[in-house]
């Protein structure tokens, strides 16, 4: 059995289904439908066609020489998934999710959001399919978020900014989890990434698994080979997983998962999970956690929205302790100045989460030598993310922006 | 049913602090609860409503720390002998370790956990050490828990099962869920011996109208109200209403 034929609930010792038990009967139905739904060729078909004719893929490669240079000259190629409509890989799980939602019979989809791509998609997929919808966001992140906000309102999904515990991701998930457990009967829940209880990280997984799919023969038709690398970001991991898995079973390709190390990795102010958690129980599932002693979650700090959470998806703490997959910092700075030099080298403005795995790119590729090829995933366009590079690099003329 | 009805008070370790939060509970015991559930605080209570959220916050704010529960339980067991459970997000146990964590228990006179987010069948490291230790575990069993899953539910727990009044976080509620009366015999029908009803619970007519068909009411944020407005006098009037003293 190779690596890719995981199917949880536990990867290793990670994942399994930590959860109350108000929502088990919801969580068996939805683990039943889908398992029925990944086995109904008219289902995906219906999905494939919704790629095709929708969110528009398959996304395209683009090898980018110029950024390259920067990069000791290694190969560099990015999947575009910030080509994808609503801008990011995320719409790739939720047209999923809806069809699911809709074989569930179920009328309103709730989603959490941290950067609002995923909020965005799920209010998308919500309109296309007339769901009602409402997204949970911290208030910390609607705040550095709020074009996303406007675009999920316009949509016509209920925005609800979440002021509890560190007001972030982590928070929203919680307040999803709550709306959950009183609405179940009609609503379903949208997860947005390849972590919380079986069957999530798996299914999201399974939406997400296009992208390496995708890449895999795109890089082999580019280049005559397989990359050496694969890189992507990791918050909760949903694109990191999605372009890795294609090549889990490819053992000359290394895969590597850069995680927001925020104001440095050996700072107090990171979402560096792996590389500085250890293994806990967070939203249903056994995982690497940030944490204190004592086991309370300890607020991660990252720039980017998307990846400010203290967990991560239960299979890539397990591809970690295998040593399959390896998990490295990028830090604030780096991924700015890896979105400025996208920017300017390519014409290309990758998401604040996307530029962390630029940055890794640029370091790997010194290290592999200009002989190398380095897939990397470019999960979201950086439109959401104008105001907060206009502070950071001082593009705003004075008084533009309050 | 003969058995007399137990009232089952709920409030976190900690808060406002930890004496504060002993002399509550004593004074809780002292007015007609006649079983304590004292919380955890959490940085990620999934299963809390509003009024509880803010409690654990102010507590972990403070400094609450896991060792203070045993003092807690150590404390209360010096002024009463009543049935003390600690109720509990998983992962703090986890982190204490579990054989730790119940070692500790048992030594300061606890009586068993609540658990609300793990379920018997992703409890088997706890299961084995409460019956190492001979303490109860107490599972939650929800309207929407199938036939088999309240079978499940009711052979895994030691003292009594937590029937799930609503679907919903905890909170004080004006009308008890109907599901409440459907499902205690169901939970009954499935083995389950003794049987508390919790979430919702905030008044003296509710906890009456509890006691006509389980064995027990649990009341936590009207409890958590009371002890926030006026600590263990709170504790000791909100106790009299409810057990109608």
């Amino acid at each position: 059995m190779g690596l890719r034929d995981e199917r949880g609930p536990f990867f290793g010792e990670y994942g399994g289904r930590y959860m109350p038990e108000s929502l088990i009967a919801a969580i068996d139905e939805l683990t039943a439908a889908y398992e029925a739904m990944r086995l109904d060729p008219a289902a995906q078909a219906e999905l494939a066609e919704l790629h095709a004719s929708y969110s528009g893929r398959p996304s395209i490669i683009t090898e980018v020489p110029r950024f390259a240079e920067h990069a000791g000259g290694a190969r560099i190629i990015l999947k575009r998934e910030d080509l994808n409509h609503t801008g990011s890989h995320k719409i790739n799980n939720v047209l999923g999710q809806a069809l699911l939602t809709r074989r569930l019979g179920k009328t309103r989809v709730i989603a959490e959001t941290g950067a609002g791509q995923h909020g965005v998609a799920t209010a998308t997929a919500a309109a296309l399919f007339g769901f009602d919808c409402t997204i949970y966001m911290g208030e910390v992140d609607t705040q550095r978020q709020a074009l996303n906000v406007a675009r999920m309102r316009l949509l016509g999904a209920e925005v609800v900014p979440v002021t509890t515990g560190s007001r972030t991701l982590k928070d929203a998930i919680n307040e999803a989890y709550r709306d959950w457990v009183a609405s179940v009967e009609a609503t379903n829940y949208i997860f947005g990434t390849a972590a919380g209880p079986h069957p999530f990280p798996a299914m999201v997984r399974d939406f997400q698994k296009i992208i390496g799919e995708e890449a895999r023969e795109q890089v082999l038709g580019l280049t005559g080979r397989l990359p050496d690398a694969v890189v992507a970001c990791v918050g909760g991991g949903s694109n990191a997983i999605g372009i890795f898995d294609a090549f889990l079973d490819d053992p000359g390709v290394r895969l590597i998962g850069y995680e927001a190390a925020g104001e440095g990795v050996d700072t107090e102010r990171h979402a560096a999970s792996i590389e500085r958690g250890r293994p806990g129980v967070l939203h249903g599932a056994r995982t690497y956690v940030l944490q204190d002693e004592d086991g309370q979650t300890i607020e991660s700090h990252s720039i980017s929205a998307g990846l400010d959470y203290p967990g991560v998806g239960p299979e890539h703490a397990w591809l970690a302790d295998i040593g399959r997959a390896e998990y490295l910092p990028a830090t604030d700075t780096e991924a700015m100045d890896a979105l400025r030099l996208l920017s300017r080298t390519e014409g290309i403005i990758p998401a604040i989460e996307s530029a962390h795995a630029l940055a890794g790119a640029m370091r790997l590729g010194r290290e592999l030598g200009p002989d190398s090829i380095i897939l990397v995933s470019l999960s979201g366009r950086g439109d959401k993310d104008m105001t907060t590079a206009g502070r950071w690099f001082g593009l705003f003329d004075e008084g533009a922006v309050g | 049913m003969t058995s007399p009805r137990e009232l089952v008070g709920y409030l976190p370790v900690g808060f406002p602090d930890l004496q504060g939060s002993v002399d509550a509970a004593v004074a809780l015991l002292e007015h007609g609860v006649t079983a304590l559930e004292l919380g955890i605080p959490y940085s990620d209570p999934v299963m809390d409503g509003p009024v509880i959220q803010e409690a654990t916050n102010a507590a972990l704010e403070a400094g609450f720390r896991i060792p203070m529960v045993f003092e807690a339980v150590a404390a209360i067991r010096e002024r009463s002998t009543a049935p003390v459970y600690v109720m509990t997000y998983w992962n703090p146990v986890l982190q204490h370790g579990v054989d730790r964590f119940a070692d500790e228990l048992a030594a300061a006179g606890g009586t068993g956990l609540i658990t609300p987010d793990i379920t018997p069948d992703a409890a088997a490291d706890w299961i084995a050490t409460s019956d190492r230790t001979g303490l109860d575990r107490v599972f939650l069993a929800a309207p929407t828990s199938t036939d088999e899953r309240l079978r499940l539910i009711a052979s895994a727990s030691r003292g009594w099962v937590y029937a799930v009044s609503t679907m919903g976080v905890t909170g004080a509620r004006e009308d008890l869920d109907a599901a409440a009366r459907a499902l205690v015999p169901r939970i009954r029908a499935a083995g389950g011996e003794r049987v508390y009803v919790g979430i919702g619970i905030s008044t003296r007519p509710q906890v009456e109208e509890v006691w006509g068909y389980a064995d027990g009411a649990i009341v936590g944020s009207a409890i958590v109200r009371a002890i926030r407005r006026d600590g263990a006098a709170g504790a000791a009037g909100i106790a009299a209403e409810l057990s109608g003293r």
